[in-house]
């Protein structure tokens, strides 16, 4: 069997810090913790990452592009804006459900730790693929008609931050149902409060 | 070198215009020098061979009939309708200069009568003028107006017999292969998304709160500069795209957005890829940029 190649093994390694920095929180995670959860040599491991906030910083670029393939996808499917929200409600809840590590992440660590990030994640850089994906979405849906013309962080902030408080809630285990039984009046009611009247 | 050519013919015939590249002619610097290798069989302002009257009575020939202003058939000089006049003064010369932008596309008087006023060849991107089928020998110099160097380099090209190379709507690739956003000194303003709030400051990009059409425009405008000084971009006021078919656009000093997402990119740029890198310059603030230049107050 071939050897992982450099990069196969940085992913295997974000995966595995992934799952420790959503668990455990940024600080409470150390190199020492990770190397172990992975079975391989503190030494080793900053030959890959030289610092635990370069490692933060990779996995949010990581995630970032998760979300923005996904949504670039839904972007370029030949469907309604109103079901693109339906697309991207499902979407991220999804995640959230099969890799909640990816969306733990993204709230409790990125979000709430905005001092590690300062340094190399200024403004908007490191969430780029995923925002840019969204500016795309929002602009298709007004340049079509189906959305009201606002400014882009009005409706952004209705958007995900709709979204990110279910995952949030659902996380602390207050929502009585299941995360995905809530998609369509979500999506509903993304779509009633951005279309154009 | 090479030897000096006679003295090149040219008509210079007024369709509906404002005179404005009449004007504009008469600023360029090197206008005597120029004067020394044209005679003007006929010329608005100008000294010259003939009159209107006489022009229309001689229909002459000519080396270069350069037309300035709208097309419309009925439209008549010294009392012949313009479908003649012009057709026949363009079968009678080699070398045709659309001057401007009205005599190019439409330009400004196309407003008044959409229907029945175009330029020479081209109505609006429709190659559907009444010269269409004689569009090798016309050169396109689209402008509102025209820079007089634009005019005196295509000249001078035809004097020596050189080859203009041309784009889709015939202008010399020399003058207008360019965007008016090159070259404009605030183009590192764009670069980290710096927006100018008001006109006539040395600060700030004027492309995304002002309308300004320099990333969409054609022209030299910020290579050969207006009075051998200035631009419209330079001094603190948008480009209003006035070189391209579309000109002129509506509500021109606003950029159309959608969800604060310009409606039109840059010229050739996908919007992805605009979006990434405005959406990662934004992120940083550069204090010397977001600074007045000169601060009055020291």
């Amino acid at each position: 069997m071939a050897r992982p190649t450099k990069e196969e093994r940085k992913v295997s390694i974000m995966t595995k810090a992934l799952e420790l920095f959503s668990k455990e929180g940024f600080y409470q995670t150390t190199m020492p913790s990770i190397a172990e959860k992975i079975g391989m040599s503190v030494g080793n491991l900053y030959n890959y990452f030289t610092s635990k906030e370069m490692l933060a910083k990779d996995l949010i670029l990581y995630i970032a592009n998760i979300l923005g393939d996904e949504i670039r996808k839904i972007n370029e499917s030949p469907i309604s804006t109103q079901e693109k929200i339906e697309a991207i409600v499902h979407m991220y809840f999804r995640i959230a459900k099969d890799r909640p590590e990816t969306i733990e992440y993204f709230l409790r660590v990125y979000l709430s730790n905005r001092e590690v990030f300062q340094n190399c994640c200024e403004g908007m850089i490191c969430v780029s693929a995923f925002v840019t994906e969204m500016m795309i979405f929002f602009e298709e849906g007004v340049r079509c008609g189906e959305l009201r013309d606002q400014d882009f962080f009005s409706a952004f902030g209705l958007f995900m931050g709709y979204l990110g408080g279910m995952v949030f809630i659902n996380g602390e285990n207050i929502l009585p149902k299941p995360l995905e039984s809530y998609e369509h009046t979500i999506a509903e009611n993304i779509y009633y409060a951005l279309k154009s009247r | 070198m090479p030897s000096n050519p006679a003295k090149l013919r040219v008509i210079w015939l007024q369709g509906i215009t404002c005179n404005g590249n009449t004007h504009s002619f008469l600023n360029d610097p090197s206008l005597g020098t120029l004067l020394d290798s044209v005679e003007f069989l006929h010329h608005p302002l100008l000294p010259c061979t003939f009159t209107l009257q006489q022009l229309v009575k001689k229909l002459p020939k000519s080396d270069i009939l350069i037309f300035e202003g709208a097309y419309s058939a009925s439209f008549e000089r010294a009392g012949m309708a313009m479908e003649s006049l012009l057709m026949t003064l363009a079968l009678k010369t080699k070398h045709i200069i659309s001057m401007g932008s009205c005599a190019s596309f439409g330009g400004i008087f196309k407003e008044n009568d959409p229907e029945h006023i175009s330029g020479i060849v081209f109505d609006k991107e429709n190659d559907s003028g009444p010269l269409r089928d004689m569009r090798k020998k016309v050169i396109t110099l689209s402008g509102c107006p025209a820079h007089p160097k634009w005019l005196s380099f295509t000249i001078d090209m035809i004097r020596f017999d050189k080859p203009i190379a041309v784009d889709e709507y015939r202008r010399p690739k020399e003058l207008y292969a360019y965007l008016v956003h090159n070259g404009c000194l605030r183009n590192e303003y764009f670069e980290w998304k710096v927006d100018s709030e008001h006109f006539g400051t040395k600060e700030g990009c004027l492309f995304y709160a002002q309308g300004c059409q320099g990333p969409f425009t054609h022209g030299s405008c910020n290579k050969i500069l207006w009075n051998e000084v200035s631009s419209k971009t330079r001094s603190g006021t948008p480009c209003v795209g006035c070189t391209e078919p579309t000109f002129p656009k509506r509500e021109l000093f606003t950029t159309k957005t959608y969800m604060s997402i310009p409606s039109e990119m840059p010229i050739g740029i996908p919007k992805r890829s605009y979006l990434a890198l405005a959406g990662a310059a934004k992120s940083f603030h550069i204090k010397r940029l977001e600074e007045r230049l000169i601060d009055d107050h020291t």
